[in-house]
């Protein structure tokens, strides 16, 4: 199952960040989230599953084909070109894995074997709503500002000034 | 649902093996959606690392999760402050490649 969802999410991230069609590569990226949700499944994560397909699934995706649309003309077919320096950004990224896969199989992590607990919510909400309150309010105020700042960055702009 | 053998591990090479896609993405694309894209990508892997470790290391206590949940917060504020950047952008160079904006440059 873990090889199923594993081999699912990182092909789409590949054909994601390979695709020479702008569009294609949003579909392939709603894909990616879509399996990023399997393995927050597999990692009894329940809520975060949820918030993944709602936030990043929809909200997200639907921003970008957005951006896609306000932005692109003439020939979709060559709009994700690669630019001049893939050849470093591809010997950076290979030697990442590498070193992260390394480093994560010779550190001795302290693995508890304790059961996961079945209802997530209620425990996240606790710990928001008590511990981390200051920073949920301060996110919903960042949220607040991010609208208000998209929507001033966006709007037209007055040619008479 | 998971085969026993699976462990942290496995979800943290996934995870950072998503994350150096989602970097090569951003690195060596010439679209600014598409840097954007890979952005997204890379915040999404951080989030399987923070769920993996609070499930696996501290599995009674999520303040992992709520971690992820506030990354996830703050790359929906990124991605609509973004996109407005990149359309307010393109009003007035009628281009998304990142090679046409030099302003900087001179």
């Amino acid at each position: 199952m873990f090889w199923i969802v594993a081999i699912f999410t990182l092909g789409s991230a590949l054909l994601m960040v390979m695709n020479k069609n702008i569009f294609h590569s949003a579909l392939y990226m709603v894909l990616t989230f879509i399996g990023v949700a399997g393995v927050y499944v597999m990692l009894n994560a329940d809520f975060m599953a949820a918030v993944q397909i709602l936030v990043y699934a929809g909200a997200i995706a639907i921003f970008l084909v957005f951006g896609i649309m306000l932005t692109q003309r003439g020939n979709m077919k060559q709009t994700n070109l690669f630019s001049a320096h893939v050849a470093v950004a591809g010997l950076v990224s290979l030697a990442m894995i590498v070193i992260n896969g390394f480093m994560v199989l010779n550190t001795n992590w302290p693995v508890s074997t304790a059961e996961p607990p079945s209802n997530t919510v209620s425990l996240i909400a606790d710990l928001m709503l008590t511990k981390y309150v200051v920073p949920f309010e301060v996110a919903a105020i960042l949220l607040l500002v991010a609208l208000l700042g998209a929507v001033i960055i966006a709007k037209e702009v007055k040619k008479t000034s | 649902m998971i085969g026993s053998s699976i462990g942290l591990n496995h979800f943290l090479i996934f995870s950072g093996t998503l994350f150096c896609i989602g970097l090569f993405g951003a690195l060596a694309k010439r679209n600014v959606i598409a840097i954007l894209m890979g952005l997204e990508v890379m915040l999404n892997s951080v989030n399987i690392n923070l769920v993996a470790f609070s499930r696996y290391v501290t599995t009674e206590i999520l303040t992992g999760q709520v971690f992820a949940i506030f990354v996830v917060a703050v790359a929906a504020a990124e991605v609509a402050v973004g996109l407005a950047l990149i359309v307010a952008i393109y009003r007035s160079r009628m281009s998304v490649n990142v090679d046409d904006f030099d302003w900087l440059k001179w």
